[in-house]
């Protein structure tokens, strides 16, 4: 508890960087619809909350990081400029890029134990298990190897030739039915607080991510920022991919998680995930942020996770999907605001704020993702093919 | 039991007196095999069932420790035939294969058509199951619905030969997603499967309402009567529901229906609440029996009556009633509401306690005993202490907010192999030992019953225990290939695969030379400790039993 406090206290400091507003209509609209009956026991919702108040304060008065060329969201652009915007975006913005993946950080590492975690609520969940079920389970099941021991030792036939011709003992069996029970209350306190932190996704700044499994790829979209459309494929080793295609290297990440597209996503800010399939089950998983969801057709499965910590993050579709099921890797990209921004304008994207209640704007933003769409189409009917 | 106990010497001399006249008149072979009404006959005819299945069942897994012995592809390719998405096609046929095959062809057979055929009617004093020709047909129904499962893995299913679906059958990866009819005859291999369960559920829970010998009250029944009682009840309660479901699918598959279509109105998530709804209730009827067994083996060599008679009954049908409301733990990430998450969660971790119960009465009735650690009590103990740690593990998985971690990793593979490969398997194997004699008059080898059983449990926790770790490192399940750093573990449990095997040589070595060779079975050869009524018949019981029937005071 007293480490995710000083996490809260490292976020906030990320916040005053980004000095966005954020306006997330396409999740406020799912969020409005989300029962919040159970507050959240985490300090970290106390905080976030306040953070929030900082950050739009801050938001008046901080400068926007250089390599933005995107106007204050406050200024609301005109029509016309907004266009210009998006050229300029396109004309201006460096090429992003992409960090190397760490060996051994945000991917198995074939150590003994729960991955790093890198959000408060996987840091929560880690302490759980590896503090109070571990240490539980394990003085339980020595005990039940001790007391077999001792029946080896103790009561065997030479030892023990006239057996005792006990069959009750109403005490003993009042202990081992209420110990167990007094056990399980101990385990479910801590237990329900990490479902309900898991579930309640804090108030403030949020960066919504539509993922959609398909067999065997997945998309990211990012409705607030222009509509970025993204279809992550593994990469394959070298000589084993595709003419044309780029091939793993070890920068991208391991053999079997490496992709082509990450999901990028900025670092101390809440990032919502929207979770559904086209085709058959998928569940998008990343075991550093303590994420899995299954991404099932016809439903869209909510999600959140706050990363602090910079980084490439690995993760595999954990639900059957058929042939290709261990060849749709996960990686997500956490990076500061400021590169976030940068990524989503080198994507041809925008900021949240900087189209607003301007008309052309999905105009604009279907052209930038026609290809995208079209690839995907490919990608579908390849697919289908086979 | 105390409670049971009939004297040998009070039948000793009407059991003696059977065996020489029409009561061990046995008809030919063809009609003996082939259109048995007899109980005994027919749980040996499933014991065989049970025995191929495990070896088809167990090579399947082999192949597939094979394969994840190194990173990369090395066998698929070879075994399917073709290389690229049919290759890993097959991966995903073997996984299935395994899985419904070791269910519903292997343990499901064992406990409940092999050793419940054979013991319930002989411990509750009666001359046979109520109704024997549905006994038969019981059994019957189990081969065509075998050789369905067993021929869907030479047709079409998509993108090559096979049933891919994961024995889940997960729509809509077993609908939209398998054409072709290898799923269709996974879901028709299931649906015979189920009906013969059904059946021997109904009949099981007549023979033990109707047929127990006078004076045996449901308070006096051996505990494996109970717990067979107890599983015919699930049975009968949960195999409808799969019945359902799987029919469900084969409508959407065949004939337009959308119930788990979400184009159609229908939603995905229904086929899982209705699978698992059957699901969990499935994994108590496959440990339940398992529970029976261990308790007679405990009370046996401790020669001590067990240990909180009643508390363990309950403990069982208390286990079989929670096994009904928890199923969504199996789901803790399809995105279920939080409260449906904590309700499932706090369900789940309820049934621990009736479990609690049973381990520590064990122990209890061990207690104080003069225990004989004779081959079927080494098997009784690694069945305590092995399913112990798959029950812990299970506390563990019950927490939705933990789960979200391990869900689909290695960690809950680990859990279900120690629950059933250790768990259930362990029961069968003590089961086995114990009653051999019993069932085939001949005594099995102590020597090697010993050598398999310490290489059969050193293999599997070899084979099992470093699962854990890889599920903790995040490992998918259901995945012919890992990242390069998981390889040590993997390895490792191919290794573990390997010494099981050894330990299974060891075992088919003994029953071949037991039955050829073995020594005559005595009437109770366990000695004063075996005080159920099978233990007063001879070894092996005269074709037809009590044709008086015995009195228990």
């Amino acid at each position: 508890m007293k480490l995710e406090a000083c996490e809260s206290r490292a976020y906030i400091a990320a916040k005053f960087h980004y000095g966005v507003n954020c306006l997330d209509r396409f999740a406020s609209g799912i969020d409005g619809d989300k029962m919040r009956i159970l507050t959240n026991l985490m300090l970290a919702a106390g905080l976030a909350v306040a953070s929030l108040s900082v950050t739009s304060a801050a938001s008046a008065a901080a400068p926007q990081p250089e390599l933005a060329p995107a106007p204050q969201p406050e200024l609301a652009p005109a029509p016309g400029a907004e266009a210009e915007v998006v050229e300029s975006a396109e004309a201006e913005a460096p090429a992003f890029e992409h960090a190397p993946a760490v060996e051994g950080f945000g991917m198995p590492t074939g150590a003994l134990g729960i991955q790093e975690q890198v959000s408060e609520v996987g840091e929560q969940a880690r302490w759980f298990h590896d503090a109070l079920l571990m240490p539980i389970i394990t003085v339980i099941s020595l005990i039940v190897l001790a007391l077999l021991l001792w029946v080896v030792v103790r009561f065997n036939r030479r030892r023990n030739p006239t057996p005792s011709k006990t069959t009750h003992n109403t005490t003993l069996e009042v202990i081992w039915t209420l110990v167990p029970v007094l056990i399980l209350v101990v385990i479910a306190v801590p237990s329900i607080s990490l479902l309900q932190a898991q579930y309640n996704l804090p108030e403030g700044e949020t960066v919504t991510v539509k993922i959609t499994g398909n067999q065997w790829n997945w998309t990211y979209e990012y409705p607030d920022h222009g509509d970025i459309l993204l279809v992550s494929n593994m990469l394959e080793e070298e000589g084993e991919q595709a003419e044309g295609a780029r091939f793993r290297t070890d920068a991208d990440g391991p053999r079997l998680l490496a992709v082509d597209e990450r999901m990028v996503i900025p670092a101390g800010v809440n990032v919502r995930f929207l979770v559904t399939a086209s085709d058959v089950l998928h569940s998008f998983a990343v075991p550093a942020f303590w994420t899995k969801i299954d991404a099932v057709p016809g439903r869209l499965n909510e999600g959140w996770t706050r990363v602090d910590q910079e980084g490439v993050y690995f993760g595999q579709c954990s639900e059957l999907c058929g042939v290709r099921h261990g060849y749709m890797p996960i990686a997500v990209e956490v990076v500061s605001p400021e590169r976030f921004e940068q990524w989503v304008l080198a994507n041809g994207g925008t900021m949240p704020g900087t189209e607003e209640e301007t008309e052309e704007a999905p105009a604009d933003a279907e052209t930038d993702t026609a290809e995208d769409a079209e690839d995907i189409a490919a990608a579908d009917a390849a697919g289908a093919a086979s | 039991m105390t409670d049971t106990a009939a004297t040998p010497s009070h039948f000793e001399a009407a059991g003696s007196d059977e065996a020489h006249h029409d009561a061990d008149h046995k008809p030919g072979f063809f009609v003996r095999w082939f259109m048995s009404t007899n109980h005994k006959d027919i749980g040996t005819l499933y014991l065989i069932f049970a025995i191929v299945a495990g070896i088809i069942g167990g090579a399947l897994s082999g192949m597939m420790r094979m394969e994840l012995a190194e990173p990369g592809i090395q066998y698929l390719a070879q075994w399917a035939g073709e290389e690229g998405n049919a290759a890993l096609h097959f991966w995903n046929v073997m996984i299935t294969a395994h899985g419904l095959i070791m269910v519903f062809f292997m343990v499901m057979p064992a406990m409940i058509g092999g050793f419940g055929n054979w013991f319930v009617p002989l411990m509750i004093g009666a001359p046979d199951m109520a109704f024997p020709r549905m006994n038969n047909i019981s059994f019957w129904l189990l081969v065509p619905a075998f050789l369905l499962l067993f021929g869907s893995m030479f047709v079409p299913g998509g993108v090559a030969d096979g049933a891919g679906t994961g024995w889940t059958v997960y729509a809509p990866l077993s609908t939209s997603g398998s054409v072709g009819p290898a799923v269709d005859m996974a879901i028709l291999s299931l649906h015979l499967a189920g009906a013969s369960s059904i059946l021997g559920a109904i009949n099981f829970i007549t023979t033990i309402f109707n047929m127990r010998a006078p004076g045996m009250t449901l308070h006096k029944m051996p505990l494996f009567v109970w717990s067979v009682l107890v599983t015919a009840f699930l049975l009968l309660l949960a195999l409808p529901v799969l019945a359902a479901a799987i029919t469900m699918l084969l409508t959407d598959r065949n004939f337009g229906t959308t119930f788990f279509d979400a184009a159609g109105g229908g939603d995905p998530l229904l086929y899982q609440h209705l699978f698992w709804f059957f699901g969990h209730p499935e994994v108590y009827i496959m440990i339940l029996p398992g529970f029976g067994m261990v308790s007679q083996i405990v009370a046996t060599f401790s020669k001590k009556p067990v240990f909180g008679y009643l508390g363990m009954a309950y403990a069982m049908v208390a286990i079989g009633v929670v096994g009904f409301v928890v199923w969504a733990h199996h789901m803790f990430t399809v995105g279920l509401s939080l409260n449906m998450k904590l309700y499932f969660t706090a369900a789940t971790m309820v049934i621990a306690v009736p479990t609690g119960i049973k381990i520590f009465s064990w122990i209890a009735t061990m207690w104080g005993g003069s225990v004989s650690f004779k081959t079927p009590m080494v098997w009784a103990m690694g069945f305590i202490f092995m399913f112990t740690v798959g029950g812990v593990t299970g506390v563990v998985l019950a927490n939705g907010g933990f789960t979200n971690y391990v869900h689909d990793t290695y960690y809950v593979v680990a859990h279900f192999h120690y629950v059933l490969s250790l768990g259930a398997v362990f029961a069968i194997f003590a089961g086995w030992y114990y009653w051999f004699g019993k069932m085939f008059g001949k005594m099995y080898n102590e020597f090697l019953g010993q050598v398999h059983f310490w290489l059969f449990f050193i293999g599997v926790n070899v084979l099992f225990f470093p699962m854990h770790f890889l599920g903790l490192d995040g490992m998918p399940r259901r995945y012919p290939d890992y990242v390069d750093s998981q390889a040590y573990w993997n390895d490792v449990a191919t290794y573990g695969y390997l010494i099981m095997a050894v330990g299974m040589v060891v075992f088919f070595v003994n029953m071949a030379w037991s039955l050829v060779a073995g020594k005559k079975a005595d009437d109770n050869y366990w000695g004063e400790g075996a005080t159920t009524l099978e233990w007063t018949l001879s070894s092996p019981p005269p074709y037809h039993q009590f044709n008086k029937l015995p009195k228990v005071d």
